[in-house]
C-alpha cells in the first residue's frame, strides 16, 4: 500500500509545487499592486517558467523533502525482514525512540546511558566548538572587513581558502599524523624534554576537538566578514571619539550590528559540527563518544535502518530546537540570517 | 569648559604625499572657527589630526596648552560630528545621545536625565525612544550634535555636517548651529567647502588650498582683502585680469592686461614687471565708461534677470570664463543688448592687484 501511494506522491507532488509557485507568483503581483509589472511567466516565457518551477520543485521534493519524510516514517516502524514489510506486523511504534532513551525496545527501567551521554556530549561539545570558532574567527573577520587594505585582503582570503581545497578526510588524517603518539607534536615534546612519555592526544579526544574546530572555520569567517564589512567605519570612529575603549566598541557597536552574521555563522557551524562524521570516525579515540558514528553504526553495523532513522531524527530535532532557542534568546529572526 | 586649539607647524604626510604643510594657527577659546577649502585641500586631515585619529608627521597639536601627541581620540577633550553623522542605527535616539556617558559608566538614571536635557537643547523633546531611522535628516543632524555635546567636550569638531541636507534645511541649520554654539560656549571647529556656511557662521575662517593655509581672518576681511589669488577667486565671485605690473605707486598698481592697463590697490607691494592678477568683484562693476585705467569694453554674452539684480556676462580675457557683473534693481540703468559691445567701469579702490597664482577651479 505504502509503495503505490509513495509512487503516486512522487509523480504528483512536483505538479502541486508548480501550482503553489504559480499561485504565489500571482498573489505577489496582486499584493504589489503594479498592474504594469510583468509577472514571473511573462518575464521568463511559459517554457522556461515551467522548466524552472519543475526543476526546483522536483529537486526540493525528491532530494530533500521526500527522503527526509521517508526517514521520519522509517523511524516509527519496527525493523522487520523484507518479507514482512507492509504486513500486519508493520505497525507504527515508538520502539526505536524507546531504545535510544532506555536501551531496550520494550523495557523502560533503566536509561541507555551510553547513547544518551554521547548525545548530550555531542551537543555540548558542538556548542563549545562553535564558541571557540567564533572567538577565533571574529578577530580575523574584523581585520579583513575593517582593517586590511584590498591587497592584504586578497592574500588573506587565499590563505583561508586554499587549505580547504584539501578534502576533509585528508585533513583529518593529517591531524592523526600530527597528534599521533609518534607524531610531530609528541616527537617535538619528547625531544625538548617537556614530557617523558608521549601524550595520547587521540585517546583524549584532543585531536578530535581540534579537527572539528578547524573543519568549519571558513563557514564561520564568511558570514562574519560579510556582516562586519557593511558596517560604516565612521561608526567605529564615532564610538572611539566618544571615549569608548576597544572592547566596548566591539561589544556594543560592532557585534550588535553583525548579529545576523554571527547568528548565521554560529548556527551553520553548530549544525555541521554536531552532524560531522568524517572527523569523529578518523580522529575519535577508541573511547570517543560522538553521536554521529553511533547513528552510522545503527545503519551499517546493526543494519537497523529504522533505529538509525530515529537516532538521526533525534539529532536533527535537537539541533533545530537548540538553534531556534538561541535565535530567540538573541532576538534574531530567521529572515535576518538569510540577509 | 572650553579650550583653545593650537596648531604648531603641523605637517601631515601620507607616504610621499603631503596632505597638510606647516599649518600654524591658534583657535581661540570659545571661537567658531572654520576651515574652508575645496575637496582634497587637507581640511579634513587637519580635523582628524585635532580629533586624534591621526598624529602629525611634524609639529604639534595642543589643546588647552597640552600637547596631544600619542593621545587617542577616546582620550581627547574633543568630540567629532561626522559628515554622514555616523549615528548608531540599532540604538534609540536617547541611547545614541548618551553612548559616551555609558562608556564613562554614568548611571542609567543620570543618562536618562542628561538625554532629556540635551533633547530640549536641540528642540526635540520626547523623541528619546524613537529609532534614528524614524527621524528626518534635520532631526538626525541635531541628534548627532547632542551626542557629541553629551560628553561635554571642550572642543566640538564638525566635518561638513550639513552637506547631506537640502538647501532650505541647510540655511536653517546654520542659524541653529550658531545658536547652539553661543549657548554652550565651547570652541567649534567647522570644516566646509561651502563659503556661504563659513561666512555666515564663523568668527574666523582659515582658507586652505593644496595642504596650505592661505589666509586666516574673519569673513569680512577674507572677502574684502584676500591676500592670494586663490582666496580671491575661491571666496565669492571674482573677475581675474592677469598680466604684468607696469606701474606701482601710492599703494596702487597698474596691470597690463588683455583689456589694456587697469589700476587697482597694491596691498602685496608688487613691483614693476611682477606677474600679477587684478581682481574686480561683480558688484564693483557698473555700466558706463569711466577713467581709462578702470574701464573694460567687451561683448555682452548674456543678460540674466534674477529679480533683485541682473547678472551680465561679458566675453572675458580668455574664452573660458566670462566677466560677470551684477547690477542691482532700481538703479535705472538700461540693460545693454546681447551681442553689443559695452563699456563697464569699476572703482580702482575696490579692485585688488595680487601676485599671480593658482585660481580656484569652479
Amino acid at each position: 500500500m505504502t509503495s503505490t501511494v509513495g509512487r503516486m506522491l512522487i509523480v504528483l507532488l512536483p505538479f502541486l509545487v508548480i501550482a503553489v509557485f504559480w499561485a504565489t507568483a500571482v498573489m505577489e503581483r496582486r499584493i504589489a499592486g503594479h498592474p504594469g509589472q510583468r509577472g514571473f511567466f511573462e518575464r521568463n516565457g511559459i517554457a522556461i517558467s515551467i522548466y524552472l518551477l519543475a526543476a526546483i520543485g522536483i529537486w526540493i521534493l525528491l532530494m530533500i523533502v521526500l527522503p527526509q519524510l521517508y526517514m521520519v516514517d522509517y523511524s516509527f516502524h519496527p525493523k522487520l525482514p523484507a518479507a514482512q514489510r507492509g504486513g500486519e506486523k508493520d505497525v507504527y511504534t515508538l520502539e526505536n525512540y524507546r531504545y535510544f532513551i532506555f536501551g531496550s525496545t520494550v523495557r523502560t527501567d533503566q536509561f541507555n546511558t551510553l547513547h544518551l551521554r554521547a548525545f548530550f556530549l555531542t551537543i555540548g561539545a558542538s556548542i563549545f566548538i562553535t564558541i571557540l570558532n567564533f572567538a577565533i574567527c571574529y578577530p580575523i573577520a574584523y581585520y579583513m572587513a575593517q582593517v586590511a587594505g584590498p591587497a592584504r585582503l586578497r592574500v588573506l582570503l587565499l590563505l583561508l581558502i586554499i587549505p580547504y581545497w584539501v578534502n576533509e578526510i585528508l585533513r583529518a588524517f593529517a591531524l592523526v599524523i600530527i597528534f599521533g603518539t609518534s607524531g610531530l607534536i609528541n616527537t617535538a615534546l619528547l625531544n625538548l624534554g617537556a614530557v617523558s612519555n608521549p601524550i595520547d592526544f587521540l585517546g583524549h579526544d584532543i585531536a578530535l576537538y581540534t579537527g572539528l574546530s578547524y573543519a568549519y572555520l571558513l563557514i564561520m569567517v564568511f558570514p562574519l566578514f560579510n556582516a562586519i564589512e557593511s558596517l560604516d567605519k565612521n561608526q567605529i570612529e564615532a564610538a572611539r571619539d566618544l571615549g569608548a575603549p576597544w572592547w566596548h566598541i566591539h561589544l556594543f557597536v560592532v557585534m550588535p550590528f553583525a548579529k545576523p552574521g554571527i547568528a548565521s555563522g554560529c548556527t551553520l557551524v553548530f549544525m555541521l559540527t554536531a552532524g560531522a562524521l568524517a572527523a569523529p570516525l578518523i580522529l575519535g579515540g577508541p573511547k570517543s563518544l560522538w553521536f554521529t558514528p553511533i547513528v552510522y553504526d545503527r545503519f551499517y553495523q546493526a543494519f537497523n535502518w529504522n533505529q538509525g532513522s530515529a537516532y538521526a531524527f533525534v539529532l536533527l530535532l535537537a539541533c533545530i530546537a537548540f538553534v531556534l532557542l538561541v535565535l530567540k534568546l538573541f532576538k534574531v529572526s530567521l529572515g535576518e540570517i538569510a540577509r | 569648559m572650553s579650550a583653545n586649539v593650537e596648531l604648531d607647524h603641523v605637517t601631515i604626510r601620507f607616504g610621499s604625499f603631503i596632505a597638510v604643510k606647516g599649518a600654524t594657527l591658534n583657535i581661540e577659546n570659545g571661537e567658531f572657527f572654520s576651515f574652508l577649502g575645496p575637496s582634497g585641500c587637507g581640511k579634513t586631515t587637519i580635523l582628524r589630526t585635532i580629533s586624534g585619529f591621526l598624529d602629525p608627521s611634524e609639529g604639534a597639536v595642543r589643546i588647552g596648552g597640552r600637547d596631544m601627541r600619542g593621545i587617542g581620540p577616546n582620550k581627547r577633550p574633543t568630540a567629532l560630528i561626522f559628515q554622514n553623522l555616523a549615528l548608531f542605527p540599532l540604538m534609540t535616539v536617547a541611547e545614541n545621545i548618551t553612548y559616551g556617558l555609558r562608556v564613562r559608566g554614568v548611571s542609567r538614571e543620570k543618562r536618562r536625565r542628561r538625554a532629556d536635557e540635551l533633547l530640549n537643547l536641540i528642540a526635540l523633546p520626547g523623541t528619546g525612544d524613537k529609532l534614528v531611522s524614524e527621524l528626518s535628516g534635520g532631526m538626525r543632524q541635531r541628534v548627532a550634535i547632542a551626542r557629541a555635546l553629551a560628553v561635554e567636550p571642550q572642543v566640538l569638531l564638525l566635518d561638513e555636517p550639513l552637506s547631506a541636507l537640502d538647501l532650505k534645511l541647510r540655511q536653517h541649520m546654520r542659524n541653529e548651529l550658531r545658536i547652539i554654539q553661543q549657548r554652550v560656549g565651547i570652541t567649534f571647529i567647522y570644516i566646509t567647502h561651502d563659503q556661504g556656511e563659513a561666512l555666515t557662521m564663523s568668527d574666523r575662517i582659515a582658507v586652505m588650498n593644496a595642504g596650505v593655509i592661505e589666509q586666516v581672518g574673519d569673513g569680512r576681511s577674507i572677502y574684502d582683502r584676500p591676500e592670494t589669488a586663490f582666496v580671491a577667486s575661491f571666496v565669492g565671485e571674482n573677475n581675474p585680469f592677469d598680466g604684468r605690473v607696469v606701474a606701482a605707486e601710492d599703494g596702487h598698481a597698474v596691470v597690463e592686461s588683455a583689456f589694456g592697463r587697469l589700476r587697482g590697490r597694491n596691498r602685496g607691494g608688487l613691483g614693476v614687471g611682477d606677474p600679477a592678477i587684478l581682481f574686480v568683484r561683480p558688484e564693483t562693476f557698473s555700466l558706463g565708461t569711466g577713467q581709462a585705467d578702470s574701464t573694460v569694453e567687451s561683448e555682452v554674452l548674456n543678460v540674466a534677470f534674477e529679480g533683485n539684480m541682473t547678472h551680465l556676462f561679458f566675453r572675458g580675457p580668455d574664452s573660458k570664463k566670462p566677466i560677470v557683473i551684477t547690477v542691482p534693481r532700481g538703479t535705472g540703468a538700461s540693460m545693454p543688448e546681447q551681442g553689443s559691445r559695452t563699456a563697464i567701469r569699476f572703482d580702482p579702490e575696490e579692485a585688488l592687484v595680487l601676485p599671480a597664482g593658482r585660481l580656484a577651479r569652479d
